[in-house]
């Protein structure tokens, strides 16, 4: 099926939203700007790009400690983002979550989350949920390779399987939990396989590009709305950067990293998007400023935020 | 009035609370056409079928976590754990998720989870089978936790956790369900976080819960018939505990005995001599004694888990001391 030109250009705009925002947070990092600690998505923007392409505003995410390109490519903006990042009262979660817990119902962001695998059975539950009141909403659920050996998922992926809920599982495979590398503590290569374990389809895509990771998402979409359960869909990618911020990557050879910096997905995008006649040389330019300029105001909203009220952080317990 | 077991009182709860709203739906176990391992949502599955009636792999993480992607979704699911001693299987969705997701996010959700689950031991079911977690629960912020002693309170009590929009943990006893007791026809609720005085005395008070308050009772008849009038306060919900009426009743006794079944070491009994020693102590004629569980798990011949656990013996015993002014 083609794919519409807007849907196209709409995909290569957050995949440089995800992109510029990173970098800034990257170096406002660096520079003792942003409190705690961030881990970014840098390299995996196609993965967050094609899914929330697939997805309609009211379907539901979840997220993970790596989760700015997911809440952004759902649809987050960035001013609250940072403005949260930031520990600032406007943030989207207050200034209570930080980087690894933001959270927007309103865009069906139903949080990032700091511990692995912990978003698996939230996700499986808001597609229950779908699924008892007839919303027709889809559940995209994003983990990692590592949340994938957690009992967490494992019993979360049965019960949607059995029960036919509309979830798709993205599992973003960059390789690496922290520093282990995860085919050492695994006996597979793919985690798409584990799909069959479960009775349900299980394929492997290559996540740094956004056309096959929307096409392969779309169908699971589809797949879950009509009623005919859960996908496994498992994205090959790599983090640029180390776990977090600060890090020392001594544990990746060097040769591999600049093997996957090769393997760049987003001005491979551009080009064929030219190349195709989607966009123009001005065109796209113009998308990047555009991207540009949402990010140098977000970052003076952030700045110019108050900081929260101390005696907030006693309140908001209880509904 | 007519007499309810609890756990038909609990499954009348369930009953209602569906029917008053079509979002209330109930996972778990061997719940639909088998009832329940307890019989509390015996014949509800035929009434609400196998949409609202879900029976679940034994997977506690994976359905509990489900619970919580589904309450903070617009749906309101009623979690059966057919032993509450495999809540430390979920525990992590419970705590890290459920418990801190309204906070965390500031706001933006709600979190209308109930989770049910048996405690409890005097059945010789050994040390995986006779666990209390109430106070392991208490002790999160986040979470109410409810504790019912009668049929009475079992429905009132369950349908309110049902109607709140946060995570209640609702912890019925395993000696109770068999126990019958008056529940009126008409609709009825508790308030989350109201204690009762079952009993009025003036010469000292026990704060107890759940099964431990038909010990307190007996051995407050023991006790009054050598002149000792005991008044005995059951906490009902043990988090959101009910500070005032604890305080209330020490100052009128000046005498404080905490009995719970469960382990003593940083429990809800630690926590309320700590409120009565930062809150109370100048009312207070003597030390506070707790008659707790012994610090072990538990054991399995009954001669061994009668040594272990509380009994209206050691109740009356440390009512006595406490009376005596004597130290525990």
């Amino acid at each position: 099926m083609e794919i519409p030109k807007e849907k196209l250009i709409h995909m290569y705009h957050t995949m440089l939203r995800i992109r510029y925002f990173e970098n800034r947070v990257k170096e406002l990092f660096a520079a003792g700007e942003l409190p705690g600690f961030v881990h970014l998505y840098l390299g995996e923007e196609a993965i967050a790009a094609g899914v929330c392409a697939a997805l309609k505003d009211d379907d539901y995410i979840t997220s993970t400690h790596r989760g700015h390109g997911h809440i952004l490519a759902k649809g987050g903006e960035m001013k609250y983002m940072m403005a949260e990042l930031y520990g600032k009262a406007t943030g989207y979660n207050k200034g209570k979550g930080g980087s690894m817990h933001i959270a927007w119902p309103k865009l069906g962001i139903l949080g990032a989350n700091g511990i692995v695998s912990g978003g698996i059975p939230i996700a499986t539950g808001a597609a229950l949920s779908a699924k008892y009141r007839k919303s027709g909403q889809v559940a995209a659920c994003f983990f990692g390779d590592g949340a994938a050996s957690e009992g967490t998922f494992h019993e979360a992926v049965n019960i949607a399987s059995v029960f036919d809920l509309p979830v798709v599982y993205i599992c973003e495979n960059n390789l690496y939990g922290v520093s282990t590398r995860q085919t050492n503590v695994r006996n597979i290569e793919d985690i798409a396989d584990r799909a069959a374990a479960y009775g349900m389809p299980g394929l492997v895509v290559d996540g740094n590009d956004v056309v096959a990771v929307y096409e392969a998402v779309r169908e699971a979409v589809e797949r879950a709305r009509r009623g005919e359960g859960p996908t496994l869909i498992e994205c090959k990618t790599y983090r640029w950067r180390a776990h977090f911020e600060g890090e020392q990557d001594t544990y990746r050879p060097p040769k591999e990293v600049q093997q996957w910096l090769k393997r760049e997905p987003i001005e491979p995008f551009r080009k064929k998007l030219i190349d195709q006649g989607v966009l123009t040389d001005a065109e796209a330019d113009k998308v990047e400023e555009g991207v540009k300029k949402e990010l140098t105001e977000a970052v003076e909203f952030a700045r110019t935020s108050p900081l929260p009220d101390p005696e907030t952080a006693l309140e908001g317990l209880w509904a | 009035m007519r007499e309810l077991f609890y756990n038909q009182a609990l499954g009348e709860a369930l009953a209602e609370e569906m029917r008053r709203d079509k979002n209330v739906v109930l996972w778990g176990i061997d719940i639909g056409h088998y009832g329940g391992a307890n019989g509390v949502t015996k014949g509800l599955f035929e009434e609400f079928g196998s949409e609202r009636i879900m029976d679940m792999p034994i997977a506690e993480l994976g359905y509990v976590g489900l619970g919580v992607g589904a309450a903070a979704t617009g749906i309101r699911p009623v979690i059966e754990l057919q032993f509450s001693d495999w809540i430390t299987l979920p525990s992590e969705m419970i705590i890290n998720q459920a418990a801190k997701m309204r906070y965390m996010f500031g706001g933006v959700l709600e979190m209308p989870l109930v989770i049910r689950a048996p405690i409890g031991a005097y059945l010789s079911a050994g040390a995986q089978h006779s666990n209390s977690f109430e106070s392991l629960f208490s002790f999160v912020p986040g979470i109410k936790v409810v504790t019912p002693a009668t049929p009475y309170d079992a429905k009132g009590l369950l349908k309110s956790a049902i109607r709140d929009n946060n995570t209640v943990l609702f912890f019925e006893h395993k000696k109770l369900y068999g126990v019958k007791g008056p529940v009126p026809e008409e609709e009825y609720t508790i308030p989350l976080g109201e204690a009762m005085v079952v009993r009025e005395g003036t010469d000292v008070t026990i704060v107890t819960y759940a099964y431990m308050v038909s010990f307190c009772l007996k051995a407050a008849e023991q006790l009054a018939a050598r002149g000792v009038n005991v008044e005995i306060i059951d906490l009902r919900t043990v988090d959101p505990l009910d500070e005032k009426k604890i305080l209330m009743s020490i100052q009128k006794t000046h005498r404080l005995v905490v009995v719970q079944e469960t382990w003593r070491e940083c429990s809800v009994s630690s926590e309320i001599a700590a409120i009565a020693a930062e809150k109370a102590l100048y009312y207070l004629d003597a030390p506070v004694i707790r008659v707790t569980s012994e610090d072990v798990p538990m054991p399995f011949s009954p001669v061994l888990e009668q040594r272990v656990l509380p009994s209206v013996e050691k109740i009356v015993d440390a009512v006595n001391r406490v009376m005596e002014r004597q130290s525990a």
